[in-house]
């Protein structure tokens, strides 16, 4: 099996890619970081790869709202190729800015006729927080999350609230197991404390925290105290994106 | 066609919660005057009632938390108060990014600009409208809008404009004043003479040109020119003090030489590894953020992140710091001096203006700090820093002949304009009305957007030199990059944000996110495309070549036409007269350090303790930090906050390049509540603090570089450049000392409030920021207590010197000994320490500064959740509350594991090390005095929350 290769989407105000890369590639892929605007002259340059990321940041400076600018260019230039990328059972990854973007783009949780299901809101401190946060982990049937229980990871965001229309759809996702992260101590006012959450397939995941802050053992917040592990508890999310193509 | 999008949000409303607390600081009243707020956009373009709406359900409105009201704009929105506006011309990031979102949907529109509405009946006082608006940038409308159109600005009609100058110095002078150059007399006088000499009268683009070099802002030209004091000369005293220092280090440390560049570029720059070298740079942008706090802060860091990215051939940016100095946030309105805002209003503002310029760039904000004192009321300080990787090989840049001067980045507007005059002048009660036009907002978006293609643009040798626009713009860009060839400038190129710009206001327009570049005319087509592939804008705005001139054009009219010898060499030195009066002082034995002493306040020591906790420079800054993205970039390996129940770390430490474990720890000292008793011991605490902290969580001492930032008050007053120049000598004994090289440095001068019958002068406050390597951050350690067991162990001496102590601060006394590092000591103990610290010796380590050992025990404590019994005398024999709370420098609280503490003793040995007590897992903190009882006794709880509930962001 030759070593799968993985895209990370550069945008205006991108700027987690480089973390990003690095993740995957201590994970063992191979990784192009590529400006939006290259995939925008071709869409199928995507198709070359196995695993398209869009990391976090402030595209286009949040303005507007949290990602949306970008949601709507991949869904106004690039939805089909998406879509195809993901209906040829590859992986697609969007963390903190980049689960905004795929979620407000519909690819995570598609509209109905009344409009958006789901949305990314302001946290309900109303301020933006970087801190520290246990993920409880519902692997179900996402090649992300597959034996990963639990996780220490970062969260830095202003807009990371989940919000449903309507509580009855709010359930239907944490019943179809979609809801694969959810936070033990919700730090943002987040329906049903969803720190992330996947599309019906599994294989287009989301989440506000950061698992790309916790690759090395110097990343956790207590190393100093607890010792030195052999990795952080991020690693795994991208170690198992790999194998899933194994 | 004109729309008019008004969304208000479901739920919560934030912006009316700020509101209401805001306008109740102002009026003490919380009478509710507004229901409600909104947010909106208004559209130009040609839209359908149709399209309109689907760009708000498309993009601008977000309908599961928000709902909207779309109508054409003038339209009489029920119940609406006011709404408020930006300024024609200010910087509207999210406007621009809607007609570029726009299109990407299929709909153009013509201009867009935001607003924010309030609903409720209001009130008919100043109050509220000063609440909801500031007015150096925004503008407040009651009732319906009524407007045309969006667009900005008329075109130009060209118009050569001269200045003669052969009237009398009074008429010189009023040139000055009126065209806000903030030019001398004499300076005056000697332009005058060189256009009588060059036999023509100067144009409006020379004279502004001539203001800009030779401003304070951009030339130092007082701690640069010639100062008496008390009987002695200096000709150049950062010359004769800061430079020299680290000139006599870099002969002294021969081949072993760490510093690439300093005191050149625009960053300091030393050595970091093989591929690497660091820079750091640190800026203050004190007087556009007492206007206005929050695009001052903006651009404040905007500014910074520029200088490393315009440092040798461009370093990209890693982390930043920042620094702040407001009045007490419970300070009564009543006492404010008119035309100066609320310090808590100032502080939410700088912090927001931090965050979103930071966070949005990428750049992990990772150390800082905050002081408090009510002289800082009218003039706020704003240090905000930078540090960079820069490739080895990209450290030398030289503009060629030939080379085109290239702008990319942001457009040029009216922004900023006089900014760097600006900041050499007072503030006054008028400020905050005259002074708006050089206050700006930031678009970090743009910026980082420039930051991608430089950092590519620089890696593909596509340029020969680059700076950044800062004070002064184009002006002092290619000034100062033409300085020793000459360059010819056609200024009608420079793209505009609008029409109606002169061309001199093209020439010093302080727009941000712009950057000038030298490039070879053969890569010229590259570098275009380049930066059209990621939407970044690059003009050529004229060449470089070898004349000595400096030509400016517009429209093929020679508007400009400079001796470059003349505008860099030719102005006249600065004589200033510098004086020094110690504060009398009464016991005659310890030079000039002993001051006048009040009659001493006793305080409980557990009392004081908390106090001390709850002193909000000293209290916790977790609603600072937590706004900071500090791990972006992945570098992260000691944060801002540490342990489990996030005590104040010491340093912050990254990892800069991933995948390997060199280290740079980064820290910062400043001391300024001995500015007016010691300026030298001031300067030296400082010093001493900074490398202190640095050292306490792993850095190497031999390999830290540190920088200053001078913000004095007005130095044309002889007794306050006197305070400075002690200062400034003291950095050169300190640095040679500890053998602490500066590599950069900054000042700011004149931080004075004038209005009739009132003057404020800032304490003196000298910031030293510290970057120190680590070889390997796997050796770090942090200041929260770990294991119940350990042996404790004070490090350094205590000497009874509590003037200007927190003891002192919190019970009201005055005066005392000040404190001063032994500089032949001192070293020695950060050398041993380090050494114990890389040989695993140390499980936490915390510097003793605001409060002493009992706030240092306290902090390692709640930050660990253990607790400690401690006995404060050694064998000094001093009074219980000096050994707590004196603030002797060159200090540390150590941890050690009982199996280490031999090992750890003989490493500091034969230094002053005392085992003073030891970690228990009992959550209280204990303190024995002399006579062997608890004089502190507090359970973790109390003093966590002390501290925790210090800051009082917050209204009462």
């Amino acid at each position: 099996m030759t070593t799968p290769r993985v895209l990370i989407l550069r945008a205006p105000g991108a700027n987690c890619d480089a973390e990003a890369q690095f993740a995957f590639e201590q994970a063992g892929a191979i990784v192009q970081r590529l400006h939006i605007n290259r995939l925008r002259e071709n869409p199928d340059l995507i198709q070359r790869f196995q695993i398209l990321t869009v990391p976090g940041g402030f595209t286009y400076g949040d303005d507007v709202a949290a990602g949306k600018v970008l949601a709507n260019q991949l869904s106004c230039f690039l939805g089909d190729a998406l879509r195809r990328f993901r209906d040829a059972e590859k992986l697609i990854l969007g963390v903190c800015n980049g689960f905004q973007a795929l979620l407000k783009a519909g690819l995570i949780v598609p509209p109905d006729e009344d409009g958006p299901v789901a949305t990314l809101a302001h946290n309900a401190s109303g301020m933006f927080q970087d801190r520290w946060v246990r993920l409880q982990v519902f692997p179900d049937n996402c090649p992300f999350l597959r034996g990963i229980e639990s996780m220490l990871v970062p969260i830095a965001h202003g807009e990371g609230r989940f919000v449903c229309r309507t509580q009855w759809q709010l359930e239907g996702l944490l019943q179809t197991g979609r809801a694969v992260l959810r936070y033990v101590q919700n730090p943002n006012g987040s329906q049903g404390d969803i720190a992330g959450l996947c599309d019906v397939t599994g294989r287009v995941l989301g989440l506000m925290p950061h698992p790309e802050r916790h690759v090395l053992p110097t990343h956790h917040p207590y190393w100093t105290r607890e010792g030195l592990a052999n990795e952080g508890d991020g690693l795994a999310l991208f170690r198992n994106a790999i194998r899933y193509f194994h | 066609m004109l729309w008019e999008v008004t969304i208000r949000p479901r739920g919560h409303d934030s912006e009316l919660a700020r509101i209401t607390e805001e306008y109740a600081l102002l009026s003490h009243s919380n009478e509710r005057v507004l229901t409600g707020s909104g947010r909106g956009y208004l559209l130009e373009g040609q839209l359908t009632e149709d399209e309109a709406g689907r760009l708000c359900r498309d993009l601008l409105v977000d309908e599961l938390v928000e709902t909207y009201r779309l109508a054409p704009l003038g339209t009489t929105d029920a119940e609406a108060f006011a709404t408020v506006l930006l300024k024609p011309g200010v910087m509207d990031p999210a406007a621009l990014s809607v007609v570029d979102a726009a299109r990407d949907l299929g709909l153009t529109l013509d201009a867009v600009r935001t607003f924010r509405r309030y609903y409720g009946p209001g009130t008919p006082n100043g109050l509220l409208r000063k609440a909801l608006a500031n007015d150096a940038i925004e503008q407040f409308v009651q009732g319906p809008l009524h407007l045309d159109h969006l667009a900005v600005g008329k075109p130009y009609e060209f118009k050569l404009l001269y200045v003669p100058l052969d009237g009398t110095d009074d008429d010189l002078m009023t040139i000055s004043r009126r065209g806000q150059l903030s030019l001398s007399l004499e300076e005056m006088r000697t332009i005058r003479d060189h256009f009588r000499r060059v036999g023509r009268t100067p144009t409006d683009i020379e004279l502004e040109t001539i203001a800009q070099t030779w401003s304070e802002h951009c030339s130092h030209k007082t701690l640069k020119g010639i100062i008496d004091f008390n009987g002695t000369r200096h000709h150049n005293l950062l010359k004769e003090t800061i430079f020299a220092a680290t000139q006599q280090l870099r002969r002294e440390m021969g081949a072993d030489d760490w510093c690439v560049s300093v005191f050149e570029d625009n960053a300091g720059i030393v050595k970091f590894d093989d591929q690497f070298h660091a820079c750091f740079k640190v800026e203050t942008h004190n007087r556009p953020s007492a206007i206005e706090p929050y695009g001052g802060a903006n651009t404040g860091l905007g500014g910074v992140i520029r200088d490393p990215l315009g440092t040798g051939l461009g370093a990209k940016p890693v982390c930043n710091t920042d620094v702040f100095c407001f009045a007490p946030l419970d300070m009564p309105v009543e006492s404010l001096p008119a035309g100066v805002l609320h310090p808590r209003k100032i502080m939410k503002g700088v912090v927001s203006g931090v965050r979103d310029y930071g966070n949005r760039m990428g750049i992990p904000t990772v150390n800082g700090a905050v002081f408090f004192d009510e002289r800082y009321v009218a003039n706020p300080l704003v240090f905000c820093g930078t540090v960079g990787l820069i490739p080895v090989n990209c450290v030398v840049k030289a503009a060629r002949p030939g080379d085109l001067i290239v702008a990319v980045g942001g457009r040029t507007g009216r922004d900023g304009i006089h900014g760097a005059t600006f900041s050499s002048a007072e503030l006054t009660d008028k400020s905050e009305k005259v002074s708006g036009g050089a206050v700006q907002i930031g678009n970090a978006i743009a910026e980082k957007k420039l930051l991608d293609v430089i950092l590519q643009a620089r890696d593909q040798g596509l340029y020969h030199a680059i700076t950044d626009c800062g004070a002064g713009g184009f002006s002092s860009a290619v000034g100062e990059m033409g300085a020793d060839l000459g360059a010819a400038v056609d200024l009608d190129r420079a793209p505009l944000k609008y029409e109606g710009l002169s061309y001199t206001e093209i020439w010093i327009s302080e727009s941000q996110e712009r950057m000038i570049l030298a490039v070879p005319p053969e890569k010229w087509d590259t570098l275009r495309e380049l930066c059209a592939s990621e939407d970044v804008e690059a003009v050529a705005i004229g060449t470089f070549e070898q004349t000595g001139r400096l030509k400016l054009r517009y429209r093929d009219h020679l508007v400009g036409d400079l001796d470059l010898h003349f505008l860099h060499d030719g102005r006249p030195a600065v004589v200033r007269q510098a004086e020094w009066t110690p504060p009398a002082f009464d016991s005659g034995e310890y030079r000039g350090v002993d001051t006048p002493r009040s009659p001493i306040v006793k305080i409980d020591a557990n009392e004081a303790l908390k106090r001390i906790l709850a002193h909000p420079t000293v209290a916790s800054k977790e609603w600072i930090v937590r706004q900071y993205d500090h791990e972006v970039q992945g570098g992260s390996a000691i944060k801002p906050l540490v342990g489990p129940h996030e005590g104040p770390g010491d340093a912050a430490v990254i990892a800069p390049v991933l995948g390997s474990w060199r280290g740079l720890a980064v820290g910062c000292g400043m001391w300024p509540r001995l500015g007016d008793l010691d300026p030298w011991a001031m300067a030296a605490c400082a010093i001493d603090e900074a490398v202190r902290n640095v050292v306490a969580v792993g850095a190497n001492p031999a390999r830290v570089a540190i920088l200053d930032n001078f913000c004095w008050g007005n130095t044309d007053r002889p007794e306050v450049l006197g305070s400075l120049v002690l200062a400034a000598r003291a950095c050169q004994e300190v640095a040679l000392a500890y053998r602490t090289p500066f590599i950069s440095g900054k000042d700011s001068l004149k931080n004075e409030y004038n209005a009739p019958g009132r003057r404020i002068v800032i304490p003196p406050t000298l910031l030293i920021s510290a970057m120190g390597h680590v070889a390997d951050v796997r050796q770090c350690v942090s200041m929260d207590w770990k294991e119940a067991g350990n042996a404790l162990y004070l490090v350094g001496t205590t000497k009874n010197d509590m003037a200007g102590s927190f003891l002192h601060l919190i019970s009201g006394t005055s005066g005392g000994t000040v404190p001063r590092p032994d500089l032949a000591v001192a070293p020695r103990i950060f050398a041993s320490l380090h050494g114990a610290i890389t040989a695993g010796l140390v499980r936490s380590c915390h510097d003793l500064s605001e409060g002493g050992l009992a706030v240092a025990a306290a902090e390692m404590a709640f930050a660990g959740g253990l607790g400690a019994d401690l006995t404060a005398t050694g064998a000094t024999g001093l009074p219980d509350d000096v050994e707590l709370f004196s603030e002797s420098p060159s200090r540390f609280l150590v941890e050690v594991k009982p199996s280490h503490a031999p090992a750890f003793e003989s490493a500091m040995a034969p230094l002053p090390v005392t085992k003073i007590g030891t970690v228990v897992a009992q959550s209280r903190l204990r303190i024995a005095g002399a006579n062997g009882e608890w004089i502190v006794w507090a359970s973790l709880e109390e003093l966590r929350s002390a501290w925790r509930g210090g800051m009082r962001i917050e209204a009462k």
